[in-house]
Parts: C-alpha cells; sequence; structure tokens
C-alpha cells in the first residue's frame, strides 16, 4: 500500500478541510499504524484462531439463552419418560432390557436432532446481517462455518451429559468397560457434528429462520424413527425394513448401544465412523462452497 | 495524488436487472466521495463490489491499489463496512461486538479493548456497552454498526447510508467523526439520500442514475453547474403550474428543465435579482395569481433532483 503523503483537495467551503500539511502527515502516521496491524493472515493456524473465535462468541450466550438450552433436553427426556414408562411394557427387543436397548437411541437421536441448532444459527446470522460483516473482514471464511460447528458439538456434548444423568435415574447403567464407554460417547458425539455439517448447508441454502426451522428438522424424524433406535429392525414391514437396516443412524445406533452395553460393536463402529468422516467431508466441502459462491 | 479506490467500467446484473453499466469512479486517498443517486440507482452495489462481498460481471475494482476480485483478501485488511442494513449480533452487547470484530481483525487483545473503550466513548455508548444489543434502539445499533467498523482502524471505509435512523443530534456528532476521520487520512465512500450530508462531507460527488454516473465534481461545481441559484415561485391553484411553467422555461439556464413540485416551481438560474422582475411579468402577462416568489442559493437537493429528473422516468418501475 503506497504511504505517500496525499495533498488533500478540498472546498473552501467544505467543513472538513484542514490544513494540508496536517492532513498529510497523520495519513502517513494511520496508515502504516494500519499496515502494521492488519497483516493478511492464512494458513491452519489462522483458520483455527478464527473458529474459536466465532465459537466463543456462541458459546458465550449460552447462559443467555439457557430456556432455548432447557427446552432442546425437555424433549429427549419426554421421549425417555414415554418410551419406558408408556411403551417399555409392549415393545419388546431380543436379547435386551428394554431401557438398555432404547437409551443409547435416545441418545444418539438427542444429539442428531441438537444439530439443527447449527442451521438455525447460521441462519440467524444471515438474518442479523452478520454474515455480510464477516465476509468483508480479514478473517478466514470458513472458520464462520468451523466455529459454528464447534460450538454447537459443545453445546450438544452439555445436552448429553444431561441425558446420560436422566438415562441413570430411570436405571440405565454402562455395562462396558470405561474405554467402550468413552468410544461410544466420542462416536455418538462425533456423528452429531457430521449432522451439524448437514444442517449448516441447510441454513446457507434456505431463506428465513423460520424456513430452517422446518427444513432442518422434518428430516430428521424418519432418519432417526426409521432405524433400530426405538425397535428392532426385523419388526419393520418391506422397504421401512431395507431402509432401517441401510440407515447410518441404525448403524451408529447399534455401535453405541453394543458399547454401552459390554458388547463387540463389530463392523458397526467402522461403518460408523466411516460414515461421520464422509458426511463431514462433503457436506464441509460443500458448505464452504456455498458459502464463498455467495458474492456471484 | 494517489487513488485509494478505483472503479474502471464495472458492470454487474441481476438476471434482466442491469444494476451497473459500466460506472468509472476514483477516490483519492483521505477525501470523502459522497454517491447519490435515486433508489435502486446501484449505490449498494458498488459498496458491496468494492467490498468483496460482490463479484462484478466486468470491469475492474481496486480498492488500495489491490483488485478486489484477483486479492479479496488483501482488500479486506484494509477496509471498513457500514452496510446498508446494520450488521450485529444482537445477543452479545456492544462491547462484546466490538471486541469480538477486532479479535477477527486480528488486534492485540488488549489494543482491541483499548479501541473498544474509546469508540464506546466517541459514539455514545459507554453506558450501554454493557447492555445486550437487542436492547438497543434502532440509532444506538446503528452507532455500534458504525463503530464497528472502524474498530481495525482501516485505511478506506465504505459507509452504505450511515446516518439514517439517527437523531439531529447523532447525525451532527457522525458528521464531525467523519470529519476527524477524513483529517487523519482516512479514505471514505458515502452514500447518502440527505444531501446536506453530502454537501458538508463530500470533497466529491458522483450522483448516478440507474446503474451508470450521470455527472460528478464538488458540491460547488455541481451546483454552479446545474445555476447557483434558484427562483421559487408559489402559486394559489395547482392548475396554472404548466401555465407558469411555459411562461417562465426561457428564464432557465439553456438544457435545464424548470422543476415542478404541488403549488411550487422552481426555475434554475446563474443569477436571480436581475432576472426576477422580468419573471414576474412574464407570469403577470399569462394572467396567474402569485401567493409568494423569491430568489434563493441552490442546495444540492435542486442539483439532485434536475439530474436525476430524466433518469426517473427512465426507470424500469419506480413509485411515483
Ligand atoms: N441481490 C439482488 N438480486 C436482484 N436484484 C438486485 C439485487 N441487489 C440489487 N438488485 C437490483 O439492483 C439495482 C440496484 O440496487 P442497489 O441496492 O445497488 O440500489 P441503491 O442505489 O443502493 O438504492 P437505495 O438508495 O434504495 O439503497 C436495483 O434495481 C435492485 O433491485
Ligand atoms: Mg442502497
Amino acid at each position: 500500500m503506497n504511504r505517500n503523503p496525499t495533498e488533500k483537495k478540498t472546498d473552501t467551503e467544505n467543513t472538513c478541510s484542514s490544513t494540508t500539511a496536517d492532513a498529510a502527515s497523520t495519513a502517513v502516521a494511520v496508515n502504516a499504524k494500519t499496515n502494521r496491524c492488519r497483516d493478511v493472515p492464512h494458513g491452519p493456524l489462522w483458520i483455527l484462531r478464527d473458529s474459536w473465535t466465532e465459537a466463543l462468541r456462541h458459546l458465550r450466550i449460552l447462559p443467555r439463552t439457557v430456556d432455548l438450552m432447557i427446552f432442546a433436553i425437555f424433549q429427549p427426556v419426554m421421549f425417555v419418560v414415554l418410551f419406558v414408562y408408556v411403551f417399555g411394557n409392549s415393545i419388546t427387543v431380543p436379547e435386551f432390557d428394554y431401557k438398555q436397548y432404547l437409551l443409547p437411541g435416545i441418545f444418539a437421536q438427542t444429539i442428531v436432532f441438537g444439530s439443527s441448532f447449527t442451521g438455525a444459527g447460521i441462519a440467524q446470522d444471515m438474518a442479523q446481517g452478520l454474515v455480510q460483516r464477516l465476509r468483508s473482514l480479514p478473517m478466514s471464511q470458513s472458520a464462520v462455518l468451523i466455529g459454528r460447528t464447534i460450538s454447537d458439538l459443545i453445546r450438544n456434548s452439555v445436552t448429553f451429559v444431561v441425558m446420560l444423568l436422566v438415562g441413570f435415574a430411570v436405571g440405565f447403567r454402562f455395562n462396558g468397560s470405561i474405554g467402550d464407554t468413552l468410544v461410544a460417547c466420542g462416536l455418538l458425539l462425533g456423528f452429531g457434528y457430521a449432522f451439524s455439517w448437514i444442517q449448516a448447508l441447510i441454513g446457507l441454502s434456505v431463506s428465513s429462520v423460520e424456513t430452517v426451522q422446518s427444513a432442518g428438522f422434518m428430516w430428521m424424524f424418519p432418519v432417526t424413527f426409521v432405524s433400530s433406535a426405538f425397535v428392532d429392525t426385523q419388526t419393520l414391514a418391506g422397504p421401512l425394513h431395507w431402509f432401517a437396516d441401510i440407515n447410518p443412524f441404525t448403524i451408529v445406533t447399534n455401535a453405541g448401544r453394543a458399547l454401552f452395553n459390554g458388547q463387540s460393536p463389530g463392523n458397526d463402529l467402522w461403518f460408523s465412523l466411516i460414515w461421520a468422516v464422509a458426511i463431514i467431508l462433503v457436506f464441509c466441502f460443500l458448505s464452504v462452497y456455498r458459502f464463498s459462491r455467495f458474492n456471484r | 495524488m494517489v487513488t485509494a479506490v478505483q472503479t474502471t467500467d464495472l458492470c454487474k446484473s441481476f438476471g434482466m436487472t442491469k444494476a451497473l453499466v459500466g460506472v468509472d469512479l476514483a477516490i483519492e486517498e483521505g477525501t470523502v466521495l459522497g454517491l447519490l443517486g435515486p433508489n435502486g440507482a446501484g449505490k449498494t452495489t458498488i459498496v458491496r463490489i468494492l467490498a468483496t462481498l460482490l463479484l462484478p460481471d466486468s470491469g475492474q475494482a481496486v480498492v488500495g491499489g489491490v483488485d478486489v476480485v484477483a486479492e479479496p483478501h488483501r482488500v479486506r485488511a484494509r477496509i471498513g463496512l457500514t452496510g446498508q442494513e446494520t450488521a450485529v449480533d444482537h445477543n452479545l452487547t456492544g462491547r462484546e461486538n466490538l471486541q469480538y470484530i477486532g479479535q477477527l481483525c486480528h488486534l492485540e487483545r488488549k489494543e482491541a479493548r483499548r479501541r473498544t473503550d474509546k469508540l464506546l466513548e466517541q459514539f455514545d455508548l459507554t453506558e450501554a456497552g454493557d447492555r445486550a444489543v437487542k436492547t438497543y434502539s434502532g440509532g444506538m445499533r446503528r452507532r455500534l454498526d458504525i463503530a464497528m467498523s472502524l474498530i481495525a482502524e482501516p485505511a478506506v471505509v465504505f459507509l452504505d447510508e450511515p446516518t439514517v435512523g439517527l437523531d439531529p443530534r447523532g447525525r451532527l456528532a457522525m458528521w464531525d467523526f467523519i470529519a476527524e476521520l477524513t483529517s487523519g487520512g482516512t479514505t471514505i465512500l458515502l452514500t447518502t439520500q440527505y444531501l446536506e450530508e453530502a454537501d458538508k462531507l463530500a470533497d466529491r460527488i458522483v450522483v448516478m442514475g440507474y446503474g451508470s454516473v450521470i455527472t460528478e465534481g464538488t458540491p460547488n461545481e455541481l451546483k454552479q453547474r446545474m445555476g447557483a441559484k434558484r427562483i421559487e415561485v408559489e402559486l394559489y391553484d395547482k392548475a396554472d403550474a404548466s401555465t407558469v411553467i411555459d411562461a417562465l422555461t426561457p428564464f432557465s439556464i439553456p438544457g435545464l428543465l424548470v422543476q415542478h413540485h404541488d403549488r411550487t416551481v422552481t426555475v434554475p438560474v446563474e443569477e436571480g435579482a436581475r432576472l426576477l422582475p422580468q419573471m414576474v411579468r412574464a407570469i403577470d402577462a399569462a394572467d396567474v395569481s402569485l401567493r409568494d416568489v423569491g430568489v434563493r442559493q441552490s442546495t444540492l437537493d435542486d442539483v439532485f433532483l434536475i439530474l436525476t429528473d430524466q433518469e426517473v422516468e427512465k426507470s424500469p418501475g419506480i413509485e411515483s
């Protein structure tokens, strides 16, 4: 950037005129300062740093929107109560006590539903014009999305802990080793993180905050209910059975359930990991691409 | 003289709408360019292209010597943008908003804090600084919005109708502040519908029609060119307007139309006092009675109205 002092051409009647020498000397000072403070950063470190700044913004307002959090937890808690105490006696699953069978599924569902906050948050940032400003800043552009998904991962972890406590209250127990349990928790949260990227793309694609709420939510009902989360998939008819068996949500639920109950998850663990990574890669790419195409 | 912002033959269409058709602009470093034009002229589109939010279809735009299409990232390190719509996080406090943007501009934490305090004070937000923005009034939100675009002390600032929604005191304070910024060497592109604002602040003015520049110059040059004085005739009866316009057209500066609004007819002239008696006689001859008649200095509003008059007729669809 040119730091040469400029001769300021001013209108005699203009209120903002000042003496030329004065203006020029401060101009140099300001520009020198500007250049020093605002180098153009790039590289992975900057992406991380900007992402964390973004994530902090979202995390900071979590305590201010506790009501949102409470209602987000209220719904799965109700599911636990309904399924355990209302349907619990009429639904039977082979080899399992229904509680031990059901709760890993509800954990997985809660976490996947929790990912819808990502889409809503992004749509809200666009609605309040903030995304416009962010796109004019010398920051890593993908950090806007990475920061959002990271903060939602953390939010989801908090929800998950509460859900675990509720699970214990109704009699759910970890029957696997500590290692198995941790892997199961990590797997479920990782899967939720992957779904956050799907929601990010939805949030970037819809026209309003109201739309994202239904667009982000609707498809998750079939995905989570036509699965092994609540019932044995053998009991489902024809195409539903077929869908439930290939549903990645079934695979991750089965893996989590096996680990929580001290059984071997077999290939389900690897398949669900592959699913999570694949979803992250594909939807991260699509979202970042979509974000970068806003300027067309 | 260094050119801080330059556009060459800038074009942009949205579907069938031609928002820009070959716009050339140049802003010297440390000056204010006032961009005027009717609604839908393309002012915001230019700002958005310069701020790297929008890609032009063709043409070139350079900010601080850097091409906005080729190296948007480097452009972003030099600019501050206050868009037409406010862009703040409503859940954060004013202070948090400022510090957050400071961090994204990679200021040191201490420096970000120092500038935050200073800006809160300058924009009269110190007391409200620790309240969530959703509790702010519209004007407070706008002031915060402008402050946020200045936290990195950018060399080039784009202000798209910055004083909309500010009360008169807020607007005056903003004018002082903008004058202070330019005396510090900051280059400013200002769009506004308050022509007094452009008159006060802008070193040069560009008037846009739909998609292209109609004319440019210093505020005084424009006023001279479009007639330094105005003779304003107020009628009792609106129906007389066309008769009066016909009678007065010969006195108007050649090429400039007599303006008419409701019961007021305005004639652009070079020298008022000399022509006034003749004009009154001409109206008298047309047998029209007058409520009032007088000479006044031209304002930028007059310039704007006269320049954009034909343009508005050409406009694809605009509410009358
Ligand atoms: N995203 C968009 N999609 C379609 N058309 C657009 C879009 N943005 C702007 N336009 C059109 O481009 C033209 C110029 O718009 P622009 O916002 O630049 O006008 P402006 O001069 O800023 O007007 P105002 O004074 O009302 O702010 C208008 O006809 C507008 O309808
Ligand atoms: Mg505009």
